[in-house]
C-alpha cells in the first residue's frame, strides 16, 4: 500500500543541518529497505502560488502569503505493508525532529493513496 | 484498542526497524542465522513489554539494546566454541557499559550487510522454497505465521523449513559468507528467481480461493527495489523490477468485487496503476540502457510494456509482442513461453496458425497437466466458431486448475457455450 506523508510546520526557521543530516540518513535506510519511493522538500511558499475557486470565481494568489500560518515543508511517498508500519514510520520521522531540532513544532499527516490498496483482499 | 490491534501496532514498529536491526546484528556477530533469531527474540520481548509500558520513544534503540543483551546471554551460555565468540562478547560488553547512543544505529550504512543477507537467504545450497521463506523472513520481516498464510502452508511446515535452512547454512560454514563480486554476479540469477517466485506466488496464485495475493506481490516488489538500490548496474535486476511493476499495475483490474478473475483483454484499463506503469517503464529503460535488452526478465517486461502502453485492447502492438516472444523462446525454450507465443501469433496471423503451435505442444506432452493449454485452445477454437470443441477444451481446463476462482471462470465459459449464450470476446 502506498502512503503520502505530508509534513506541515509553522513558518519558522529552516531545518538545522543536524536535522537535515538525520533525515538524509533515514531516507537512505528507507530507500535501501525498498520502502521509500519518492521524497522532497518544498521551496519557500513565496516561490509558489495558489489558484482557488471562490464563489464561482477563479482567484490567483502569488505570495507573500502573510496570513498563512502553517505550510507544507516536505513530502514523501512510501510503499508499506499496512497502516501499522505507516504509523511507526511517521513516528520515527517526527522523533528525529524532536531530537535534532528542539523547539520545532509541526505535523506529519499520513494518507493512504487510494487505488494502491489491493492489500487485504 | 484490542489485544490484536496492539500486537499489529507493535509488529509494525518492529518491521520498520527490522532491516537495520538484523543488518547491524549480523555484522556484530558475524552470523546471519543467529542475527535473525535475535531480531525475533527482540520482537517477542517487545510484545511482552510494550502493551504495558507503551512503545518507547526510540523503539529501534530499545530493540537493538534488547537483542544485544540476548546476544551476550547466548554467547555466555554457548561453550566457547571459538576464540571469536570471546572477542565478540568482550566487544559487546564494552559497548553495553558505555552510555547508550540512541542515534548510533542511524549512522550504520547497512548496504553491504543487506547485500550479504540477500545472498545468504538465496544461497544455491538451499531449496527454492527455503530461499523464499528465508528471504521473506530475514529481508521483509514477515513472521512464520504470515509466510505460512501467504503460501497456504501449515505454520509448522514453514517453521521447520526455516529452521532446517538456517541449520544447513550454519553447518556448511555459510552463516557469514562474503561472496566476491564475481561470485555475486554468478549467483544473481538465483536471487532474481527467488524474488520472481515470491511475486508469482502472489500474482498467479496457483492454489487456493483467491486469484491474487497482493501481499506477496508487494513484498517481492520491495525486495526488487532493495536489490536495485544495492546493485544498480545489473540490467536483469532492472528488468525484473520492470516486469513486476508492470504486471502488478493491473492488480486492481484483474479481479471483480467478488474476487473473480478478469482477463487482460477484458480489464478496465482505467484501473491500471499509472504510477507503477511509469516506474515499470522507467526500469525497463534502465535495463536496456545497461545493455540488458535481451535478458529473460527484460524481454518479459518489454511484453508487459506493450500491454501497458495500449490505451485500448485494440491498440496492442501484437507484432512487437510476437517478436519478443520469438526472442524469448530462443533464449529459454519453454513450453509455457511457447503457449504465450501462440496467443500472440493468433492476434497477428489468426487462430489457425496458433492452433498449429498448440498442436505441437500437445504432441510433446510437456504441458499435459497445465490448465492454460486447453484454456487457450478453447479460446482459439471459439474464435474459429468450433463451438463444441471449444466447450470440451474449457471443461478439460476447468478440471485441471487448482485455483477455485479460475475453475469457476473456465466452467462458466464452457457452460455459456453449452446453452448457446456465446460470450463475445
Amino acid at each position: 500500500m502506498r502512503y503520502l506523508f505530508i509534513v506541515k510546520a509553522n513558518q519558522g526557521p529552516e531545518p538545522t543541518p543536524a536535522l537535515m543530516e538525520a533525515m538524509h540518513k533515514l531516507a537512505q535506510r528507507e530507500i535501501q529497505a525498498g520502502r521509500m519511493l519518492d521524497d522532497g522538500g518544498l521551496a519557500p511558499l513565496a516561490m509558489g502560488c495558489q489558484v482557488s475557486v471562490e464563489r464561482g470565481e477563479l482567484k490567483v494568489l502569488d505570495g507573500p502569503f502573510i496570513e498563512a500560518k502553517e505550510m507544507i515543508g516536505g513530502y514523501a511517498v512510501f510503499d508499506l505493508p499496512g497502516p501499522a508500519e505507516a504509523l511507526a514510520s511517521a513516528r520515527e520521522f517526527m522523533q528525529l525532529h524532536k531530537d535534532f531540532m528542539p523547539g520545532w513544532e509541526g505535523t506529519c499527516e499520513v494518507r493512504a493513496i487510494a487505488g494502491s490498496m489491493t492489500q487485504g483482499r | 484498542m484490542s489485544q490484536s490491534d496492539i500486537h499489529r501496532a507493535i509488529l509494525g514498529v518492529w518491521r520498520v526497524e527490522q532491516p537495520r536491526l538484523i543488518a547491524s546484528l549480523a555484522r556484530l556477530l558475524r552470523d546471519v542465522p543467529l542475527a535473525e533469531e535475535l531480531t525475533q527474540d527482540a520482537l517477542v520481548a517487545a510484545l511482552e513489554c510494550w502493551p504495558e509500558s507503551g512503545v518507547p520513544e526510540r523503539p529501534g534503540a530499545w530493540l537493538m539494546a534488547t537483542a544485544k543483551t540476548r546476544a551476550l546471554d547466548h554467547l555466555r551460555r554457548a561453550p566457547m566454541l571459538a576464540r571469536r565468540h570471546g572477542m565478540i562478547a568482550a566487544a559487546l560488553e564494552v559497548e553495553q557499559s558505555a552510555m547508550p547512543d540512541f542515534d548510533s544505529t542511524l549512522d550504520d550504512d547497512i548496504g553491504d550487510e543487506m547485500l550479504r543477507l540477500i545472498f545468504t537467504a538465496c544461497h544455491p545450497l538451499l531449496s527454492p522454497d527455503a530461499r523464499a521463506a528465508l528471504a521473506l523472513r530475514m529481508l521483509c520481516g514477515l513472521t512464520t505465521q504470515e509466510i505460512a498464510r501467504a503460501f497456504l502452508l501449515a505454520e509448522s511446515t514453514v517453521a521447520q523449513r526455516i529452521v532446517r535452512a538456517k541449520r544447513l547454512l550454519s553447518e556448511s560454514g555459510l552463516s557469514y559468507e562474503t561472496p566476491q563480486a564475481e561470485e555475486r554476479s554468478r549467483r544473481l540469477p538465483t536471487v532474481l528467481n527467488v524474488i520472481y517466485l515470491i511475486f508469482n506466488e502472489g500474482y498467479t496464485a496457483a492454489r487456493g480461493d483467491d486469484w491474487l495475493r497482493p501481499q506477496l506481490c508487494d513484498e517481492a516488489r520491495r525486495l526488487g527495489r532493495v536489490l536495485l538500490a544495492l546493485k544498480p548496474d545489473e540490467p536483469e535486476a532492472h528488468g525484473l523490477v520492470a516486469l513486476m511493476e508492470l504486471n502488478a499495475s493491473r492488480n486492481e483490474a484483474r479481479v471483480d468485487p467478488e474476487g473473480h478473475p478478469i482477463l487482460l483483454m477484458d480489464q478496465d484499463r482505467g484501473l491500471w496503476d499509472t504510477l507503477q506503469i511509469r516506474r515499470g517503464l522507467e526500469a525497463l529503460g534502465h535495463a536496456r540502457m545497461l545493455g540488458g535488452g535481451a535478458g529473460f526478465f527484460t524481454l518479459q517486461a518489454a511484453i508487459a510494456a506493450c500491454h501497458a502502453r495500449a490505451q485500448t485492447p485494440g491498440d496492442t502492438d501484437w507484432h512487437s509482442i510476437v517478436g519478443l516472444y520469438n526472442q524469448l523462446s530462443v533464449l529459454t525454450p519453454s513450453p509455457v513461453i511457447e503457449l504465450n507465443r501462440a496467443v500472440a501469433v493468433s492476434m497477428v496471423s489468426g487462430p489457425e496458425r496458433a492452433l498449429e503451435i498448440i498442436a505441437a505442444l500437445e504432441d510433446s506432452g510437456a504441458l499435459k497437466n497445465y490448465h492454460l493449454l486447453p484454456s487457450v485452445r478453447g479460446d482459439l477454437l471459439y474464435r474459429l466458431g468450433r463451438i463444441g470443441e471449444a466447450r470440451a477444451a474449457f471443461t478439460a481446463a476447468a478440471a485441471l486448475t487448482g485455483n477455485s476462482r479460475e475453475r469457476a471462470l473456465l466452467k462458466q465459459r464452457a457452460d455459456a457455450l453449452e446453452s448457446g449464450r456465446h460470450v463475445e470476446n
